[in-house]
């Protein structure tokens, strides 16, 4: 069976919005050339930081929720580490209650934006 | 004699504590996972110097509070909240 994880990265704030897209661009592939499935993806955009990272107050973050096999995450990581426009990366295996969480949250969101509509 | 025997007085008036019992937020809204993302929800578990509060103020039971632990560990790895700080909120 395959695990399914969330993995959240911060990008530095001195990308563009394009370059921002290729980084992202440039993950998903990692993912889906190991046999991952995409299943839910949001960008936070640019937040300010808690505390400096390499002496950057804001970063770009981005989450990715995947279904996949367990070597994944290990190449995925070191495509992090590799990556210098990466400041900061967290994979976190999801159980049955914080997927049945995300879902949730999805789904009222999905019910927001009718609303609106 | 001036004093009537039945008035006690005191010093400082006795409080009378009404103790309100603790009770694990957790257990009681049916809340099973603890969302590392959710920097506000956090802070609830925090003092102004961003540091975890014991169980014993909190109320919180054991199997939430090592969940409660690991939440804002993990948030506090992605800047989400600060490890140290003088003022939080």
């Amino acid at each position: 069976m395959l695990n399914q994880y969330e993995t959240v990265f911060i990008a530095t704030p001195v990308l563009s919005e394009i370059q921002m897209k290729e980084a992202v661009q440039k993950f998903k592939k990692v993912i889906s050339e190991n046999e991952g499935m995409i299943v839910h993806e949001e960008n936070w955009g640019l937040k300010k930081l808690a505390y400096p990272i390499q002496k950057k107050s804001t970063g770009f973050y981005y989450l990715i929720e995947f279904r996949g096999p367990g070597e994944l995450i290990e190449k995925l990581e070191v495509q992090y580490r590799r990556d210098e426009r990466i400041l900061r990366f967290l994979t976190f295996r999801m159980d049955k209650f914080s997927v049945e969480y995300a879902e949730k949250k999805r789904r009222l969101r999905e019910t927001e934006k009718k609303k609106e509509e | 004699m001036a004093m009537n025997e039945s008035e006690i007085r005191y010093l400082t008036p006795p409080t009378v504590e009404v103790k309100k019992k603790k009770y694990c937020r957790f257990k009681k809204n049916r809340i099973r996972y603890v969302d590392y993302k959710d920097p506000e929800f956090l802070k609830k578990f925090l003092n102004e110097q961003g540091k975890i509060l014991p169980r014993r103020l909190t109320g919180t039971s054991l199997k939430y509070q090592r969940k409660v632990s690991q939440a804002v560990k993990r948030a506090r790895h992605l800047a989400l909240l600060p490890y140290v700080v003088d003022l939080l909120k």
